[in-house]
Order: C-alpha cells, then sequence, then structure tokens
C-alpha cells in the first residue's frame, strides 16, 4: 500500500517550517512559553483552550494545527483520522510542575488544571477535541526520534484499515528544549488543502521521516 | 466588597489562564460558567483550590459551590462571610 506524506511541519530553535516554508523564525532566544505563544498568535489559532493547556500539549497542539491548515480533512470519516505521537521525556515538565504544588506539606495545594495534564497523550486529546478526531491514537515513548517505530506502527493502522489518515510524529519537550515534528499520513489520491497545495507529496518511509527531521 | 472584587478578577484570571481576558472584561455579575466565562469543571476545581489557599476557606459541602462561584459578586459575598 502506498502512503504519502503530504503535509509536514517543525517546530524548535525558535523557529517553524511548514512543507519547506519558514513561516516564523526569532533570533533571539524565548523561553518556551513566549516562544509557543509567539507562533500561535502569529498562526492565526483561534482556540482560547490553548492557553490553558501544559507546554507538551502546546506544542503538539501547534505543530498540528500548522501542518491541519494546509491539509483537507473532505470526505473522510472522523473514525478513521488517527494520531500517533512520541516523544523521550513523557510529560516530564507538568510531572515537576504538579509535584511543586503538593510537595510542601504546609501548603498542599494541588492544582487540577496542572493535574489533568500529567500524562503525555493528553496532547493527542487536545488535537481530537478541537478536530474532531475520533480515530485510534496512540503515544509511544522512545529514547530518541525513532522513525522506524513510527513508520511501522501507523503502516499497520493502515493495513488493518483502522485509519484512512493519521497525524504522526514527535513533541518533546523538556524545560525550555524542544523539539516538535508532525506529518500528515494518507493514502495516494488524496489532496491537500489551497494552502498546501505547492508541496510534492513524499513516500511515507522512516527514511523520509528522518530526512524532514534531519531538516536544517 | 468592590474592592475584593477587582482582586477576585485578578486572581481568577491568573488562576485560570484566562490570558485573552482582562479585569475590565469581566462584569461582576456575569455568569462564570455558561455563557459568561465559559468556564469548565476543571476551572470550578481550581476555583475551590483558589478560595482555599488565598483565603482558607474550604468548602465543606460540594453542592453550594453552584452557589458561591456564580459569578465574581457571589463570591465576594462568600468570602466577606466566611473568611476568619
Amino acid at each position: 500500500m502506498d502512503l504519502y506524506i503530504t503535509s509536514y511541519c517543525l517546530v524548535r530553535d525558535n523557529r517553524v517550517v511548514v512543507n519547506d516554508r519558514l513561516v516564523f523564525y526569532q533570533e533571539n532566544i524565548l523561553k518556551f512559553a513566549d516562544f509557543i505563544k509567539a507562533v500561535y498568535q502569529q498562526g492565526q489559532i483561534n482556540y482560547p483552550k490553548f492557553y490553558k493547556m501544559d507546554a507538551i500539549s502546546k506544542l503538539g497542539f501547534v505543530a498540528a494545527e500548522l501542518v491541519l491548515k494546509e491539509t483537507s480533512t473532505e470526505g473522510l470519516d472522523s473514525g478513521a483520522i488517527g494520531v500517533v505521537l512520541s516523544n523521550a521525556s513523557s510529560s516530564l515538565v507538568t510531572d515537576i510542575a504538579h509535584n511543586e504544588t503538593i510537595k510542601d506539606r504546609n501548603g498542599y495545594f494541588p492544582s487540577p488544571s496542572v493535574f489533568v495534564y500529567t500524562l503525555p497523550n493528553i496532547v493527542i486529546g487536545e488535537i481530537c477535541i478541537k478536530n474532531h478526531f475520533k480515530g485510534e491514537n496512540v503515544f509511544l515513548i522512545s529514547e530518541s526520534f525513532n522513525a522506524r517505530l513510527l513508520h511501522d506502527y501507523v503502516g499497520e493502522l493502515f493495513e488493518n484499515g483502522r485509519v484512512d489518515a493519521c497525524l504522526c510524529g514527535w513533541t518533546e519537550l523538556n524545560g525550555d528544549i524542544f523539539n516538535a515534528m508532525t506529518v500528515w499520513v494518507t493514502r495516494a489520491g488524496f489532496t491537500n488543502s489551497e494552502a498546501g497545495q505547492s508541496y510534492r507529496p513524499l513516500l511515507f518511509s522512516a527514511e523520509n521521516m528522518n530526512v524532514i527531521m534531519s531538516h536544517n | 466588597m468592590e474592592e475584593l472584587i477587582e482582586k477576585l478578577k485578578k486572581e481568577v484570571i491568573a488562576q485560570l489562564n484566562l490570558e485573552e481576558i482582562t479585569p475590565e472584561d469581566i462584569n461582576p455579575d456575569a455568569s462564570l460558567f455558561g455563557e459568561g466565562l465559559g468556564l469548565d469543571s476543571i476551572d470550578a476545581l481550581e476555583l475551590i483550590v483558589l478560595l482555599e489557599k488565598n483565603y482558607g476557606i474550604k468548602i465543606e459541602d460540594p453542592k453550594d459551590g453552584k452557589k458561591i462561584f456564580h459569578s465574581i459578586r457571589t463570591m465576594a459575598e462568600y468570602i466577606t462571610e466566611h473568611q476568619k
């Protein structure tokens, strides 16, 4: 079965690249919170709940939205749109934030809105809620970006008829160090939205995912 | 009371990360949930924590929450009545 990457997004090093186009660049090094807020605002993603998300959800959400702007989900069954993401640090940043709220027995005020993000797959929930995706989803943890793992897992979902399209990628965040890559994978014949028309789809392979990930 | 209302507006914005809302945007009598600020169930829990952390007030009966958190003004009235 021929599958294609019809759009991709990279978010790292104070820059955002979508389908080979540099869409955001900030010369001065920013804290992650400031950077991702600036990208969100420039990307005109109108979704106030963004501000309530934890850091990894903001990262994955923005990387997903910028890819989805380039694609079209018209004609796709929402139950057949999957999301497969991965990273190395899980939800560590939020786990630490939660620990800060409970470590002092005399000032024990766990924050419900922090606690609900102490799982890495919540980012997938945020993406699915916003876009009404109801297909298979999973969040995988690996020590480093593992294109083969992602490729094989997503390939199986297509082979088994579980998805007709899938957002997949890497959303790593540890402190202010972040690196996200999202790709939109579909069968042959899929057409991008007007915004993504100029991008020439790549065959969905581990090699091509590594090529995208190594983009400078 | 008005001073407490203004303070509460700022605290609610900070606690709930309502970055696109300013204190001036909040009508003290408008509903916090549903049509008003559109808060959700997690926000309700955050407001309970806010009362306990900032004012030392613990809500003993969760059923009272609907009345207490109806608006910024009802929150301020509850704080005024219950703060030690």
